[in-house]
């Protein structure tokens, strides 16, 4: 099978939008999604505090219910019940409003996630995506991007030093990594052709998955995406050992409770990215079974499977770096964003674009072969990132902001092979 | 005189973010699936203490269920943060009773002077620590309660049997 043909059988199968089965399909759809998704968003409050636990080798709360899993509902009940508090001269309107703009962008995102294979029904073929939008990719990114006013908002209507300067990291932070993030998908854009989300899973179901032909762009988009979402070790905007708890100092209650909330939607959002872009999404991998022939209701439960499956695994991915690495330092945060990660996405796009224009004019078909050739180029990207350019460049140790000739010196200083007075002249 | 700066002797070729990244990550996750958990779950599992813990009093009593207590005095003039009230009384046989026993808990220093001076062994600190009360007044505990405290008593380090076995 061609992958023209393919394009068009996905890009056909959605529903007359005038029909009433489309109107109750996209009722149905945007119902189970919300559900799942917040029940997904509470667990994984959960299984953050369970899996820090476990790496430092505690229990976590494990009293309510088996297992500690209805700790959720109680913590929300907790959140419902206690006191709003207003700081005095905070804005009150925009105070109120930032929760639920750090929140919504990060739930608008899942309106254009394929999380399956096409579903049959007796009335025509579903989709399983909210809204299967032919600008699928950009209005992720264009949402995102308003993630950031929700932090922003509620540091500077907060009234309170520590909010503002959480709320001016973030701002900083998240402009800066946005760039990398959108230049390592353009790399994705130029193998599948189209920017329809379901267009970048076929492609990467017949000539691999994304991380293997464009690991440097996975690469960095995993860490712009760690950086997007605020978490460790980006978590800058709410550092609690300088800035308190950073801009939703001054938050109590559900509102409070609402910036958590919209962090771990945020992490699954990116998690769901991140698989989709790069892993196959709803793909189910060795196997072309679930790519070919008739649609079928066990194929839609299993691709299904295959989503939550690789979803799971990222926001665990999440969870596991944050109880591992610790914060950076605020010049290493804007050096990496800025002079590594920039740069290196800026370069490959070029090497990625130049080798596909390549293969197309020497007639490879893209398929195994193509995909065979990207990785290899991708073998020895990694490499010399690896092996060459994270040598105390990726993120710098202190003494690297020094020059090499005053960092010799006072290494000299202290094994008493000068003294500071020398120092001190030479470096006057 | 130098001042000596410690200044990290650390070449930059060996200093690797990516590679420290993925030891730490080992390291973590060898943590989650291999547990070294020390936590004791309190309610349901608890840590046998010491034979020789010093917790709240218990009076012992007779086998009439009188306190053995013969208000000789020498428990309130030892105490060293004089938490022990004691009023003595006398019967009609000439025997001493204490009229009014009392011991301000939050006052004790939990010293076990008053076990080991006793010379009818009937004041005793006890192998208890659970003793959250509501108010501050039920942490005076008078004869009544005392007495009525069932939990094993300490047992005194004795000199001729040093490890306590």
């Amino acid at each position: 099978m061609t992958l023209p043909a393919l394009f068009l059988q996905v890009a056909n199968s959605q529903l007359d939008p005038s029909t009433g089965v489309f109107i109750i399909g996209t009722i149905v759809k945007i119902v189970a999604i919300f559900s799942i998704y917040m029940l997904t968003v509470a667990y994984t409050t959960f299984a953050e505090r369970r899996v820090s636990a476990w790496i430092q080798d505690r229990h976590g709360p494990n009293r309510v219910g088996p297992q500690g899993l209805l700790q959720v509902i109680a913590d929300g009940v907790k959140n419902f019940m206690k006191e709003e508090t207003y700081p005095g001269f905070s804005n009150r309107v925009l105070f109120v409003l930032a929760p639920g703009l750090a929140f919504l962008p990060a739930m608008l995102t899942w309106a254009v996630i394929p999380f399956a294979s096409p579903l049959p029904t007796p009335w025509g073929r579903i989709d399983l995506v909210v809204a299967d939008l032919p600008v699928g990719f950009l209005f992720t990114l264009a949402i995102s991007s308003v993630g950031v006013y929700g932090i922003v908002l509620a540091g500077w209507s907060s009234n309170n030093k520590y909010a503002l300067l959480g709320g001016l990291r973030s701002s900083a932070q998240m402009v800066s990594y946005e760039i990398a993030m959108g230049m390592s998908t353009v790399c994705v854009l130029l193998l599948s052709g189209n920017v329809t989300l379901n267009t970048v899973i076929q492609q990467q179901s017949h000539m691999g998955w994304n991380a293997l032909l464009l690991s440097v762009a996975c690469f960095i988009f995993l860490i712009a995406a760690f950086a997007e979402t605020n978490r460790v070790p980006f978590d800058l905007p709410e550092a609690e050992s300088e800035l308190v708890a950073g801009y939703h100092t001054e938050y109590s209650a559900m509102k409070y409770s609402m910036f958590p909330i919209a962090e771990y939607a945020n992490m699954i959002t990116a998690s769901a990215m991140m698989a989709t872009l790069f892993f196959g999404g709803w793909d189910i991998p060795f196997t072309q079974w679930d790519n070919t022939g008739d649609f079928t209701v066990l194929k839609s439960i299993l691709t299904f499977g295959s989503f939550a499956t690789k979803v799971v695994f990222f926001i665990f991915f999440y969870i596991w770096i944050r109880w591992t690495l610790p914060r950076f330092r605020y010049d290493q945060l804007m050096s990496l964003g800025w002079k590594v990660l920039l740069p290196i996405a800026l370069i490959y796009v070029v090497v990625i674009a130049t080798a596909v224009v390549t293969l197309d004019k020497a007639g490879v078909v893209r398929g195994p072969l193509f995909g065979g050739v990207l990785f290899a180029i991708n073998v020895v990207l990694m490499g010399a990132i690896l092996l060459v350019l994270d040598r105390g460049r990726i993120i710098s140790p202190a003494y690297s902001r020094l020059d090499r000739a005053r960092v010799q010196r006072l290494r000299d200083v202290s094994s008493g092979r000068r003294t500071l007075n020398h120092v001190a002249d030479k470096g006057a | 005189m130098t001042i000596k700066v410690k200044v990290l002797e650390r070449p930059i070729e060996d200093v690797s973010y990516v590679r420290a990244t993925v030891q730490g990550l080992a390291l973590t996750f060898k943590h989650m699936v291999d547990p070294h958990k020390v936590t004791v779950q309190y309610p349901d599992e608890r840590w046998d203490i010491s034979p020789r813990w010093r917790g709240t009093h218990r009076m012992l009593t007779t086998e009439d269920g009188k306190a053995k207590c013969v208000a000789c005095g020498l428990c309130p003039t030892v105490c060293p943060a004089n938490c022990i009230k004691l009023v003595p009384g006398e019967d009609e046989d000439g025997n001493r009773y204490p009229l009014v026993f009392e011991i301000d808990e939050f006052r004790c220093i939990f010293c076990g002077y008053c076990q080991e001076v006793c010379p009818e062994e009937a004041i005793h600190v006890g192998r208890h620590y659970e003793n959250a009360e509501y108010t501050r007044d039920a942490f005076v505990y008078d004869l009544e309660r005392l007495t009525a405290q069932t939990h094993p008593v300490c047992e005194m380090w004795d000199p001729a049997d040093r490890k306590g076995e």
